[in-house]
């Protein structure tokens, strides 16, 4: 690994290590670009991940202070927890479960597909599928997606059984186990996936794409790259011409640092990202850093999600492998007989006992929970992921009223469902409450949204300046020199789970980004 | 036993840095004896698991103790009837909700203010029941409990159950989960798909594993 002096200020520096800063930071190193990666989070890897959900919750979780508002549920079940995604090298990539799905093409264009959505902060995004296409193949090469590029699909495990039989007798159509980013077999020095039903605390197989151990040791193999774990970015500073040229940053052991650099990548995921942005305001710029329009910390989406767990008479297992073992895709369509715009995946999902007690359904006690605890063998589970409506007040703003460690404003995080997310929410659970009966269920049981995994829009990309804070490379509209590089850059959610389009706006991102230094453009 | 700090009631606390560990492996819980007179704490939970049971297997001994630090046996009693009564389980020994007591002891033991809002919270308890919370049947301590819902005292007590009831070995095995999978090699070989209930889906939707 290189190691490059505070003063360089050739060096582009990528704030964060998960799918869109880890995947641009080994971009740009292979393209020859000298890289400082700042990750605010602990080294793990595959032999320190741990099988068991509160510790490995502990050892990945981002902890840091958060504030909820709104009339979400999350709000009153994790005042404190609005998301739940990670503080570790690899970022959210070492707790995600691997599913990796194409938008469709409508899904790029929902203002002039969905319309005028009251309540809602419809835009197009200033790109289409068919410029995205060649860099999503690349995203799926590299990832090493299953049903691509001649690699099988994953070995259904118990849950999906059921997720397939209840599906089919429904007639559904496009049932099976998914694409996912973990390998079916063994590639690219990764062994195949040995089922361990520990997706969400860090594969330790190796198994499941993460940029821990794929991304990151290769760029450190071009030695154009220095990772400084445990680095806490409190701030980008610009200079009289309004260009980025330096991040401020406290080490592990509480020093300030100060990384001169060409350009900055923001890639602290959706919640972190628009705050760093508020956080940098200036005389220059009063609002925030590339927040000319307003709308960073704006739009910010979740997926509209849910869960339907089933108890059935014989026992199940569902622990037992993969954790998203199986998908039903027939209802991602966009199809307003339904009742609503957009569309949502059904994707098969399991807990541990410790995890079910606290997610099931939080808060609740009794008898009847204790019912569903004590069929836990016999239980199937199924997540529901659908695209939410941007709106302008779901927003994450600088709460001055609470502190971080380092004597910041937390992030708070408002979210009000449109009432486009309750009726597709109702019609997916429904849905995978008649897929449960039609497998023989004797009992379902809908359980509300967990802590966002998805988050999504607080920066996103517009073709006009005043409608967003980013274009379409991710480039700021206001700096040129400053790049959104994670989930924050989307105009839209999509059906679909985010990662892989974040891992293909990264690609993409290099390419301009390497363009654009060559030109000396920026 | 952690509780990590996720409710309203509680500020986030934790620090991801703190909790590297070597390796993977899950430590089992600590079912100590202790004897009488070594006690210095201010009381003693303590109960046998039924030998032969599954559970049995799992405990150092059949005869389980716990001391408590801050809290009276007495009072240690009625939070392990108050955990029973929030979350009836049969297939859990008294040892699961003496995890519970424990558990509650601790944060007692370290703040004053937690201790002051059991012992009120179990003193309620007990007026109400014109006696020994613990003594009474379960629909008379469900009638107890009821209006207590939105009490700081019934939140501090169901939010500690979530961890300290559920997320311990013996909970694992009463309820059929067996955690840790790695260090037995997953599940490939091990039953991901054994179900014999329903068919099985054709290949093209489920390919079978690679085992080369």
């Amino acid at each position: 690994m290189a190691k490059f002096d505070y003063n360089d200020d050739s060096v582009v520096v990528v704030i964060g290590s998960g799918a869109g800063g880890g995947t641009l930071s080994n971009e740009l190193c292979q393209k020859g670009i000298k890289v400082v990666c700042l990750e605010a989070g602990a080294r793990q890897s595959s032999a320190s991940f741990i099988n068991d959900e509160w510790k490995s919750f502990s050892q990945l979780a981002w902890l840091d202070p958060r504030t909820t508002s709104g009339s979400w549920r999350v709000a009153k079940d994790f005042a404190g927890l609005p998301a739940w995604i990670c503080k570790t090298v690899g970022g959210t990539t070492t707790h995600w479960a691997g599913a990796s799905l194409r938008f469709q093409e409508h899904e790029f264009r929902t203002r002039q597909v969905y319309g005028d959505l009251a309540g809602a902060n419809l835009l197009d995004w200033p790109l289409t599928l068919d410029e995205l296409e060649p860099y999503y193949a690349k995203a799926e090469d590299k990832m090493g997606v299953t049903r691509t590029n001649g690699i099988p699909g994953l070995p259904g495990n118990n849950n999906f059984k059921i997720m397939y039989a209840g599906a089919k007798k429904l007639g559904y159509g496009e049932v099976h186990t998914g694409r996912m980013a973990i390998n079916s077999q063994p590639r690219d020095g990764r062994g195949r996936c040995m089922q361990l039903g520990f997706c969400f605390q860090g594969c330790k197989s190796g198994a499941k794409w993460s940029t821990l151990y794929t991304e990151i040791p290769k760029a450190e193999a071009t030695g154009n790259f220095e990772l400084r774990p445990e680095s806490h970015v409190t701030r980008i500073e610009h200079n009289a011409d309004g260009k980025v040229n330096a991040v401020v940053y406290f080490d592990k052991n509480g020093n300030e640092h100060r990384q001169k650099a060409r350009i900055v990548c923001v890639a602290g995921n959706s919640i972190e990202s628009p705050r760093l942005l508020l956080m940098s305001a200036s005389n220059m710029f009063k609002d925030g850093l590339a927040n000319s329009s307003g709308q960073v910390g704006r739009n910010y989406m979740r997926h509209m999600t849910g869960s339907v767990y089933a108890a059935f008479k014989d026992p199940v297992h569902m622990y037992r492998g993969t954790t998203m073992a199986g998908i039903v895709r027939d209802e991602a369509r966009h199809d307003t007989r339904r009742g609503f715009v957009g569309g949502y995946e059904l994707e098969t999902l399991s807990l541990g006992v410790p995890f079910m007690a606290a997610f099931l359904d939080p808060g609740k006690w009794g008898a009847d929970f204790a019912w569903w605890m004590e069929h836990y063998s016999q239980l199937a589970g199924m997540w529901i992921v659908g695209e939410d409506m941007p709106r302008e007040t779901n927003r994450v703003t600088l709460n001055t009223n609470v502190k971080d460690k380092w004597g910041n404003p937390v992030p708070n995080v408002h979210f009000d469902d449109h009432p486009n997310d309750m009726a597709m929410r109702e019609h997916a659970f429904s849905q995978g409450e008649k897929i449960y009966q039609a497998a023989g269920a004797i009992r379902t049981y809908r359980t509300p949204p967990y802590p966002s995994t998805h988050n999504l829009g607080t920066n996103r990309m517009s073709a006009k300046a005043s409608d967003g804070v980013v274009n379409k490379w991710g480039q700021a509209h206001d700096i040129n020199n400053l790049f959104v590089s994670d989930g924050s850059q989307f105009t839209s959610g999509g059906a679909e789970n985010p990662t892989l389009t974040i891992v293909t706006l990264a690609i993409r991102q290099a390419d301009y980004i390497a363009k654009q230094m060559k030109e000396r453009a920026i | 036993m952690r509780v990590i700090p996720i409710g309203a009631e509680n500020s986030i606390q934790a620090d991801a840095s703190g909790c590297d560990e070597e390796s993977g492996v899950v430590q089992k819980v600590h079912m100590p004896l202790v004897r009488r007179e070594f006690l210095k704490g201010s009381g003693i939970l303590f109960g046998s698991i039924a030998s032969g049971s599954m559970l049995a297997a799992l405990a150092p001994s059949t005869a389980w103790a716990l001391e408590l630090k801050t809290l009276t046996t007495d009072e240690g009693k009625v939070l392990m009837a108050m955990g029973r009564t929030l979350y009836p389980h049969k297939k859990l020994p008294d040892a699961v909700y003496a995890l519970l007591a424990k558990d509650l002891d601790g944060g007692a033991n370290s703040d004053a203010a937690t201790a002051k809002l059991l012992k009120d919270g179990v003193a309620s308890l007990n007026k109400a029941a014109g006696g020994d919370f613990s003594k009474l049947t379960y629909d008379q301590r469900l009638a107890i409990i009821h209006p207590m819902e939105d009490t700081p005292f019934f939140g501090k007590v169901r939010g500690q159950c979530v961890t300290s009831l559920y997320d311990n070995d013996m909970a694992f095995a009463a309820f059929g989960y067996p955690g840790s999978a790695w260090e037995k090699g997953g599940y490939i070989t091990r039953g991901f798909q054994d179900l014999k209930w329903l068919p099985n889906p054709p290949a093209e939707a489920s390919p079978p594993p690679f085992l080369g």
